[in-house]
């Protein structure tokens, strides 16, 4: 016996590889969900330390709003460039155009909760039977109940009180056809983690994570980029401000925080000292108390 | 800095919920909109303080019944030490959730509640803790406020907890009086109670040590996946991916691939784009060996100076999970490692009544039932004993016909 521990970040590292090698040995045609965030790019960064020499056993899926931030864009096509390996992209304007989806209206309009349609139709046609994603049980108080390899039916829903019992480190993937898993690798990983490991493995992410000057507008008491996804109208007051994003998502429904964190150690430094959570700046969460745990069960990320 | 994770056993009643949200609270895990969150509920305690417990609930069904259904994770660190809790219910019809919350627990935190003593409930959750081996317990007695922070109603009731230690094979046991509600040693040592010199309960986890085994002898590396890049350039490369479950390998070390039991040596060990010159418990690494042995998922490389057992008939200890019952006819799977092969329950020798921990003879094993049975499996299964090595002896069974997992096995010796 020996005091020696593991570093914790070299612990949550280590479970991550495993749990993606899980995956590849035990389904016939996993996805990684990428969106563009720090997670996911997290995820691809410990996929090539699971994989590489070799290629990935999985393509890359990025489900595309139309709404994006142009830096996620930039930076997803220089990421593939580099890796090589292969992404697919649903869009959810193909959803909208074939009339699965409605656009929404009015001032809060926003494509993110159209993406579960156009999530599940991309797993269907591809015959996805596993979808890794970037998902941490310390962002949400139903994601701290999920496990790590979790079960969706045929309608992409989860169902939180028939969730498998999960022991030790034995991960079940067995599933009937039309079923898929949703795989989280991170789930034991805080958002000072994921920062923290960016900053030791130096993992490059999109400028709008570094403070940077944007036009924006006040809604709901949270600071939102002005774009031409946002429906504006006479009351709503742009002003230029210093701001980065702690996550990446649909421009309609990702607020920014003021900061003049320009280097990753500033970033650190706030996050350890900020008294917000990651996900209070999601306005889809706010909706109601209970709105991650109904949107899981409808199929979401 | 390493990471702690600990379950908490205990119901409700005992104010486990009370006990996780002042752990956070006091240790200021909680940010700012969680804690508007917290003040506007209008969940109040009597005397009209935030009811901590909201910290802790998770889902919709939970809150409208006011109870734990499922195990749930909670995050928070100090200057020390990083915490991962696995907050899971109590009450007996959630056994096989405190099961699943203790699989990963290097410690776990026993309530009991000043008033009530030890009773059924304190019996259960210590044999679980025991048959789960983990390795660090803490007894925390609750509520004492309630009894005067009275230093007799402790020492009686560590007294009677020592007694059921005994019974159960629990050992390194540490006791600490605290009252969640008042905040009385749960992050702070608390005045109102004196006569107790000792760590408060978060001084206590940022201290405890947690070993780990890492000798060569045990030395285990299921293998999960094959890399064979088969480019140009790698033409010959053959990788061996897996994380270490116990022990450490060394370049050169003599290794044994079971269940073939042909022998090699290990050539080289990568972590991505590093060699290190050794592999140690929970790394994840890729193995080359000297020589080209036919190896896929499923097969285990272990150290040639300290086998495990292969054997495919084994005495094990059962948890059921499942609400239909165990059927004896039926063929199931089980999942050991990174190997699913079939199996049957070949025989029942006995169940526990873990209220009691008196034996019982029916043989039918329902939802939350545990005892000891024989599993005979398709192949035979390279695996250490439990008691002596969790990692390489604990492993599930899984009902093929709705693929969920139904059966924890704690495996214990070969029956030949």
């Amino acid at each position: 016996m020996s005091k020696y521990r593991l570093d914790y970040l070299d612990e949550l590292e280590a479970e991550a590889i495993y749990i993606l090698r899980e995956v590849a040995g035990q389904f016939e045609k996993p996805a990684l969900l990428f969106s563009g965030g720090k997670d996911s790019i997290t995820l691809v960064y410990l996929a090539l330390k699971a994989f590489r020499p070799g290629k990935f056993p999985f393509p890359l899926v990025h489900i595309d709003t139309g709404h994006n931030f142009e830096e996620t864009i930039t930076y997803r096509d220089d990421m593939i460039a580099r890796i090589g390996e292969k992404l697919i992209v649903g869009h959810v304007q193909d959803s909208i155009d074939q009339g699965k989806v409605i656009e929404q209206k009015g001032k809060n309009a926003s494509r993110n909760p159209l993406q579960t349609t156009t999530l599940l139709d991309t797993i269907a046609k591809h015959g996805f039977d596993a979808c890794i994603g970037g998902a941490r049980r310390d962002e949400e108080k139903a994601r701290a109940k999920e496990r790590i390899f979790s079960v969706r039916d045929e309608f992409g829903q989860w169902d939180p009180k028939r969730q498998r019992p999960e022991l030790w480190d034995i991960y079940n993937g067995k599933i009937h056809k039309g079923e898929n898993v949703r795989v989280f690798p991170i789930s034991n990983w805080t958002e000072l983690d994921v920062w923290n490991y960016i900053r030791r493995e130096n993992i490059p992410l999109p400028t709008i994570y570094f403070a940077h000057q944007r036009d924006c507008i006040t809604r709901n008491g949270q600071l939102m980029a002005a774009s031409p996804f946002l429906n504006m109208d006479a009351d709503d007051v742009i002003e230029t401000k210093n701001v980065r994003f702690r996550t990446v998502g649909d421009m309609t429904c990702t607020a920014a925080v003021e900061s003049y964190a320009f280097e990753i150690d500033d970033i650190i430094d706030e996050i350890a000292s900020s008294k917000i959570s990651e996900r209070g700046a999601r306005m889809d969460d706010k909706v109601s108390e209970a709105a991650m745990e109904d949107r899981k069960k409808g199929g979401y990320f | 800095m390493d990471i702690l994770k600990f379950i908490t056993a205990g119901s409700v009643d005992d104010g486990k919920s009370t006990l996780i949200g002042r752990l956070l609270y006091d240790s200021e895990a909680i940010l700012a909109d969680q804690l508007e969150a917290l003040h506007a509920s209008n969940r109040k305690n009597d005397d009209g303080s935030i009811d901590l417990a909201i910290l802790t609930d998770g889902l919709k069904a939970e809150r409208e019944q006011g109870i734990t259904i499922d195990v749930a994770y909670k995050y928070f660190e100090t200057d020390k030490r990083k915490f991962i809790i696995a907050d899971a219910p109590g009450h007996i019809q959630y056994t096989r959730n405190m099961v699943t919350g203790a699989s990963n627990a290097a410690l776990s935190i026993i309530l009991i509640d000043a008033r009530k003593g030890v009773i059924e409930q304190t019996t259960r959750h210590s044999f679980l803790v025991s048959l789960l081996q983990i390795p660090k317990v803490v007894v925390a007695v609750n509520k004492m406020d309630m009894v005067d922070y009275s230093e007799e109603v402790f020492n009686n009731i560590v007294a009677d907890f020592k007694k059921l230690a005994a019974k159960v094979n629990l050992d390194n046991v540490t006791y600490i009086p605290v009252s969640a509600l008042k905040g009385d040693n749960i992050v702070y040592q608390s005045s109102n109670i004196s006569w107790y010199s000792g760590d408060s309960l978060l001084q206590h986890l940022e201290n405890v040590e947690i070993t780990i085994d890492d000798s060569s002898t045990h030395a285990r590396l299921p293998v999960q996946w094959v890399v064979r890049p088969q480019t140009d350039e790698l033409h010959d490369y053959r990788g061996y991916a897996g994380r270490v479950s116990s022990g450490s390998f060394k370049v050169n070390d003599q290794v044994t691939i079971l269940p073939s039991g042909f022998s090699t040596t290990i050539s080289k060990i990568e972590l991505y784009d590093k060699e290190p010159a050794e592999a140690l418990a929970g790394m994840s690494v890729t193995v080359h060996l000297q020589d080209n042995i036919d190896i896929s998922r499923g097969d285990i490389i272990v150290n040639s100076a300290g086998q495990p057992q292969l054997s495919n008939v084994i005495e094990a200890d059962l948890c059921w999970m499942d609400t239909r019952p165990l059927d004896a006819s039926l063929t199931y799977l089980v999942q050991h490692n990174t190997k699913t092969i079939r199996c049957k329950i070949q025989e029942v020798i006995y169940k526990v009544n873990i209220n009691t921990l008196e034996k019982d003879y029916d043989d039918e094993f329902k939802l939350n039932d545990i005892g000891r049975i024989v599993i005979k499996t398709a192949e035979p299964l390279a695996f250490d004993p439990y008691q002596a090595n969790k990692a390489n002896g604990g492993a599930i069974i899984i009902d093929s016909r709705t693929n969920v997992t139904v059966g924890a096995l704690m495996l214990r010796q070969s029956v030949e």
